[in-house]
């Protein structure tokens, strides 16, 4: 009893990441199946065969390379013209700056459900065709709001002392922009990239009202999962996973060496 | 190093008001080139918001600045001959010591820029830290990088709003005589601001004493002391017993009653045009009697009979606040030279100076201006 009592804070803690990484892990290991019957579901037999033959499956390659080609193109709009609203919106008094600031948030606010099928509306009164272009401008907006707020926030943290001390040192608007200012807002940028990135690719619901014939990543899960996934999805899934974990433990690297040469002085 | 003459900067009837604040009236002013200058003053008295239109940082409502012949007042900073230390430094985080440095050659697109910030470096004593970042750095090596910084692009005028502030005690009376001598030694005009009148008068070759925007009074940092021309300076600066009088007659010595007791002083020592007249009196111009021995007090001195109230030993002096019998407390100080007893709380004392160390302000000021709030509370609650 005594034991439970003075361990109890650890019992919980591990139960909450076997609640959260036991899912992950069971994807992980799917990956390896080789499916019984339609469904991969219960554990048959390994083998190796989604990973070998990663794209064996009709669509799950094509799905996956149009989902990163929309997000990396959505992402990259999103974030010069999220950055640059910020810094409107941070920089300059103008009417109607506060109801800007409101609506900003307004994306992020509103139901998938209402935005994607309102798109949906929107576009088929414009007779505009439903494909990749159309998913893409609705990525675009709701990943604007995240980068507006995330860069906003860093430009407000900054000491408006360097970027006078910049103009004091020789460094004309621009050359202070450029030296001082970019610099010191870019990891705000790239955080809000990065996120941006992973709203996109994992966007299911505005991305089936508007894809028309066009199939996502999401989408031909979706799909599959009617008839049975395949483990070449459970394998991509990891791939992904994967590369989120190297990027989360990049920067954990860089933070820690940074901190530690700080300590060093 | 200082190849280029160095030339006065002139402020010409500079006024700067925000909305209805005017936070710098009507302000002219000659600085020598070279010298070292200190705008002192209380928070919000208009010193920085001065130091930010030098810089052009902050344009001026009306008013002109030059340097030498050159009109300045329509320049941008970054054209501006001018370079600031800025209060807490404002290093740039993502560049190294020696990018800091190098910055402002670098968008002048100076050639040759590796021996030249080097020298700097070893100039402000940091050599071995060119390649640390501003963090890595303690709170005075960050100052010094700020001074380098500023220093490095020969400016005709460095400005150094509060540079010592953010330091603790020691580190600043070092860093005062680290700056004095950075000041000899490449022999630019520094205008320094700040809110400590001793770290003003340690290192400033001019002190001007700011208040609400303008500039009460300008000198050698002993003349302000000995002979203030306004209680907010005699306040500020430095502390002052002030006694309100009326004045009585003049003859060599102009005479002020107050309370009852006659005060005399030097006609030029006078700053009073009418009959109401604020005496003054430096703390350590004072020395202090046992009342028994009032027979030894020098003819002529002034004097005030009182009751020591409080004893402060301090080591190098002791501080005496003797209340008169009006019920005014004066402070005194005394060097700690000589042997045997000092006055204790209850003493009858006198308090006697000789005339040449009062000094006369216009009555028509408030006494305790320039007194710290802090003090003005202790008294109240007395």
């Amino acid at each position: 009893m005594r034991w439970l009592r003075r361990n109890l804070v650890g019992i919980i803690g591990i139960l909450v990441l076997v609640y959260l990484f036991v899912p992950i892990a069971v994807v992980i290991a799917l990956s390896f199946n080789k499916p019984a019957g339609k469904f991969n579901i219960s554990w048959n037999q390994f083998s190796a065969d989604a990973w070998t033959n990663l794209c064996g499956v009709p669509g799950v390659c094509s799905s996956f390379v149009t989902s990163i080609q929309i997000g990396i193109i959505s992402t990259l709009i999103a974030t010069v013209m999220g950055t640059l609203i910020a810094f409107a919106l941070v920089r300059y008094r103008f009417r109607g700056r506060s109801t800007t600031n409101l609506l900003i948030f307004l994306p992020m606010a509103t139901p998938e459900v209402v935005m994607g099928s309102s798109l949906l509306a929107l576009f088929l009164n414009l007779r505009f065709p439903l494909g990749a272009v159309t998913v893409a401008i609705a990525h675009i907006m709701f990943i604007i709001s995240f980068v507006v707020v995330t860069v906003k926030a860093r430009l407000q943290g900054m000491d408006p002392r360097l970027e006078e001390a910049a103009r004091d040192l020789y460094a004309s608007p621009r050359a202070t922009f450029r030296y001082v200012t970019f610099p010191l807002v870019l990891p705000g940028i790239i955080g809000a990239a990065l996120l941006g990135f992973s709203l996109s690719f994992d966007d299911f619901i505005i991305s089936f009202f508007n894809a028309g014939t066009l199939v996502t990543f999401p989408i031909f899960i979706w799909g599959a999962a009617q008839r049975g996934i395949p483990p070449q999805v459970n394998a991509l899934a990891t791939i992904v996973f994967l590369a989120a974990l190297a990027i989360v433990l990049i920067a954990q690297v860089v933070s820690y060496r940074r901190r530690r040469a700080l300590q060093g002085a | 190093m200082g190849a280029r003459p160095v030339e006065d900067l002139h402020l010409v009837s500079l006024t700067k008001a925000f909305g209805d604040m005017v936070a710098v009236d009507d302000l002219t002013l000659t600085i020598p080139a070279g010298s070292f200058f200190a705008l002192l003053g209380a928070s919000g008295c208009g010193k920085t918001t001065t130091l930010r239109m030098i810089a052009g940082l902050e344009d001026p409502t009306s008013g002109s600045i030059r340097i030498g012949e050159q009109d300045v007042t329509g320049l941008k900073a970054y054209r501006r001959p001018v370079n600031t230390v800025f209060q807490s430094y404002a290093l740039f985080p993502h560049l190294d010591i020696f990018e800091n440095v190098a910055f402002g050659l670098r968008r002048r697109r100076v050639k040759n820029i590796k021996p030249k910030v080097n020298a700097m470096l070893e100039l402000v004593q940091l050599g071995p830290m060119a390649r640390r970042k501003p963090s890595q750095l303690s709170g005075g090596q960050q100052q010094r990088v700020a001074v380098a910084r500023a220093l490095i692009n020969e400016p005709d005028v460095l400005l150094l709003d509060e540079p010592l502030g953010a330091l603790d005690l020691k580190l600043r009376r070092q860093m005062q005589i680290e700056l004095k001598r950075i000041q000899t030694e490449v022999g630019t005009t520094f205008v320094h601001v700040t809110h400590d009148q001793e770290e003003a008068m340690t290192m400033a070759d001019t002190v001007a004493v700011m208040n609400a925007g303008r500039i009460e009074q300008l000198g050698h940092p002993a003349e302000i002391y000995e002979l203030p021309r306004s209680a907010f300076v005699a306040n500020f600066l430095g502390q002052s017993n002030l006694i309100e009088g009326q004045r009585q007659d003049d003859g060599d010595m102009v005479t002020v009653v107050a309370h009852g007791v006659a005060f005399r002083l030097l006609r030029s020592r006078n700053a009073a045009a009418g009959g109401s007249v604020i005496v003054g009196v430096r703390p350590e111009k004072i020395t202090v009697v046992d009342a028994a021995d009032a027979a030894r007090v020098p003819d002529g001195h002034n004097q005030v009979a009182g009751t020591v109230t409080d004893v402060s030993y301090s080591g190098v002096s002791t501080q005496y606040l003797i209340r008169a019998r009006w019920g005014q407390e004066l402070i005194v100080f005394e060097q700690n030279v000589i042997v045997g007893d000092r006055c204790d709380v209850g003493d009858e004392v006198v308090m006697h100076w000789a005339p040449e160390h009062s000094f006369g302000l216009d009555g028509s000021q408030d006494v305790y201006a320039g007194v710290e709030p802090a003090v003005l509370e202790l008294e109240a609650a007395q």
